[in-house]
């Protein structure tokens, strides 16, 4: 088991043919993904290394039965190239694009809600998701994932920054603890998936037997999160936020992770989640070494 | 990017949003000429980014030239909060039989638009909520719907806005709400939003943020992008394209990704140490843009030490030490580095780093961010 993807989780890539499309749809094939198909209009009938390129998403869910879609194309392209997926009944859309206007995002979020409530979009601006050993579908070096065991106990992740993202795979994998999922949610103003959805599903996974949350400043859906956890999970946790230092107003990256009004403070965020009895770490580090005494714990 | 009130204003102005007549100026004859053109008494109000203007002086009355040459000469230059006054809007003042206050903004947690309403105005709305929340119409709006005019009618006559002024409040948040959305405003407020005793409603004040996200589809706010304050080391970051803000501290931070930059802080201070800055080079990051980076941080005078984290993903380790040792041919660094370098091609980035014969005065290869800041905090003490 494993969340939202496993090995028989079929993937078309929108923008394969472009760089970063080529690049990591291919890293993502060579890692065991089953990359069936990209779409790139006007490309249809070539193909990248082996893989077919179709003009529109329809044809390629049609000639491959594909449920999920890497979205791999530029901000102004990439809402429409999301409902395209929706529309031709992918249900898992992952997309990495940085940089689209939140006003487009708010409006292909809700336009999915209402239109295609069965649809799960993850991102945008985020680095996708690995189930380790099974399925990789974004920027995630699949190497310094963990394989989960059979027997367990393995760690769900779930992330709202990229690049801490690949240092808590990082950590756990220097602790040699099994990884079931890992999820970068991505931290725009307005993401397909949020933590929540991510924990909702991490607690019915039996393979999942403890959780990693990496949060930061901005926003409120850390401690969202905190009363979601203090009601329905059970599995035991471990967080870490960055931004502890970071000061009022200034924006700190494209993400918009910013403090403002006093409010989205790191701070606020950690006594949230303590509040809810999860283990919370001042680095990266320390929450996987909190996570290490969980795990010991567990087996 | 926040505007100024009278970028706010001028840019309301494009949604046919009421604003008062009026002028920006940068001199006092300019101010004079402005106020001569508004049409007497005008209001003299100082543009800076932030709260308490009018408690600081920087806003007065005019009735006659005069007045304006004494007030504009007083608030140029005048330091409020550690914002120097560099510019003043003079507009016709207003009558002004009532105040309110109109927001609308883009709520994360509930992910729709919101309106806030309220016809407790010209005060801060976070006081208005401590202490009357009742006294704040707070209503979401899907963005599939938007905001029909009945709509807005309806959360004017909800808000409580008396009879007289429902119909015209209702127009204004129907041209807010476009301007928020088509103008791409993470925030479009007006504080305050008043009714004239002529029965008019018009905005007094203007506060607009911009989603740097949507610069590519407004080539309109190039000029807002001119007026932007920074500091020489901003500058010189803006230039080469980096995402940094300086920061006072003597350790000279540089991040790939957001998230690992605030961390990268976050142990710096952890361990005793202070950043001077906040860098994120973003993926890819290839020579040029290390060479960039490291420039930008051997411009503050303050920065004792330099602490490279990198975690490849999307960037590979051996580009990111290629760049580092092209950057050090390029750059006279004034102080030493420390690296932390992990991920995607690390051991080949490692690699390049020992054998490129870089004096370990110079750069120091640690194997954790945590031991990597202790290194950096020790060399900046």
């Amino acid at each position: 088991m494993a969340i939202f993807v496993d090995q028989n989780t079929k993937v078309i890539v929108q923008g394969l043919t472009g760089g970063q499309g080529k690049y990591h749809g291919l890293r993502n094939k060579a890692y065991g993904t089953q990359i069936v198909a990209g779409v790139t209009p006007g490309k249809g009938g070539t193909d990248v290394e082996g893989i077919p390129v179709y003009n529109s998403v329809a044809e390629a869910v049609k000639a491959t039965g594909a449920t999920a879609s890497f979205v791999t194309v530029p901000p102004k392209a990439a809402s429409a190239a999301i409902l395209e997926a929706a529309g031709a009944g992918v249900t898992f859309i992952v997309c990495i694009t940085e940089g689209i206007p939140a006003q487009d995002e708010a409006r292909t979020y809700n336009t999915l809600v209402r239109d295609f409530p069965k649809v799960r979009l993850l991102g945008p601006n985020c680095p996708g998701i690995i189930s380790p050993g099974k399925c990789n579908i974004g920027i995630t070096a699949g190497e310094i994932a963990q394989l989960p065991t059979a027997k367990g106990p393995n760690v769900g992740i779930v992330s709202r920054s990229g690049t801490l993202t690949y240092q808590a795979l990082y950590e756990l994998k220097q602790l040699g603890i099994g990884v079931s999922t890992c999820v970068g949610i991505g931290g725009d103003p307005v993401p397909g998936t949020s933590f929540i959805d991510c924990l909702r599903e991490f607690q019915a996974d039996p393979e999942t037997h403890a959780i990693i949350m990496i949060g930061e400043i901005g926003g409120s859906a850390e401690e969202e999160a905190a009363e979601f956890i203090k009601a329905n999970v059970t599995k035991p946790m471990s967080a870490y936020i960055a931004g502890v230092t970071a000061p009022a107003g200034k924006k700190m990256g494209h993400a918009g992770a910013i403090v403002s009004g006093g409010k989205g403070t790191a701070q606020g965020k950690m006594d949230a989640l303590r509040a809810a009895g999860v283990l919370v770490g001042h680095n990266p580090t320390e929450a996987g070494s909190l996570m290490a005494g969980i795990v010991a714990g567990l087996s | 990017m926040d505007l100024f009130e009278y970028q706010g204003k001028q840019y309301f102005a494009r949604y046919d949003i009421p604003v008062s007549k009026g002028d920006v100026a940068v001199t006092v004859d300019q101010a004079i000429a402005a106020a001569d053109a508004a049409g007497y008494p005008v209001v003299v109000k100082a543009q800076v980014q932030v709260g308490g203007r009018g408690k600081a002086g920087g806003i007065k009355l005019a009735n006659n030239a005069d007045e304006v040459r004494t007030h504009a000469g007083n608030i140029l230059g005048m330091d409020i909060k550690g914002h120097v006054v560099k510019r003043v809007w003079v507009e016709n003042a207003s009558d002004i039989a009532e105040e309110y206050y109109a927001s609308f903004t883009l709520d994360r947690g509930a992910k729709k638009h919101l309106l806030m309403l309220s016809r407790e105005g010209g005060v801060e709305i976070e006081e208005v909520a401590e202490k009357n929340p009742a006294a704040i119409l707070m209503l979401h709006i899907d963005p599939v719907d938007g905001l029909p005019a009945a709509a807005a009618k309806k959360a004017a006559v909800d808000a409580k806005i008396p009879e007289a002024a429902q119909q015209g409040v209702a127009d204004i948040l129907v041209k807010l709400y476009r301007c928020l959305v088509e103008g791409d405003c993470d925030l479009a407020e007006i504080n305050p939003l008043i009714l004239k005793p002529t029965g008019e409603v018009h905005a007094l004040d203007a506060k607009v943020s911009l989603d740097e996200n949507a610069e590519f589809r407004h080539p309109e706010w190039a000029e807002f992008q001119a007026t932007v304050e920074l500091d020489a080391r901003e500058l010189l970051a803006r230039e080469k394209g980096l995402q940094y803000i300086g920061l006072d501290g003597t350790v000279g931070i540089i991040a790939n990704g957001a998230g690992l930059a605030m961390s990268t802080l976050d142990v710096v201070n952890q361990v005793g140490g202070s950043a001077a800055n906040f860098l994120d080079i973003g993926g890819g990051a290839n020579a040029d843009v290390m060479a960039g980076a490291l420039e930008v941080i051997n411009s503050d005078k303050n920065v004792k030490s330099i602490f490279i984290n990198i975690f490849g993903g999307i960037t590979r380790g051996d580009e990111v030490a290629q760049g580092i040792v092209e950057a050090l041919g390029r750059v006279d660094l004034r102080a030493p580095i420390v690296i932390r370098l992990d991920g995607t091609n690390a051991a080949e980035g490692r690699d390049i780093l020992k054998n490129a014969g870089i004096p370990e005065s110079k750069l120091t290869s640690k194997s954790t961010m945590l031991e990597a800041a202790e290194a950096a905090v020790a060399l900046a003490k």
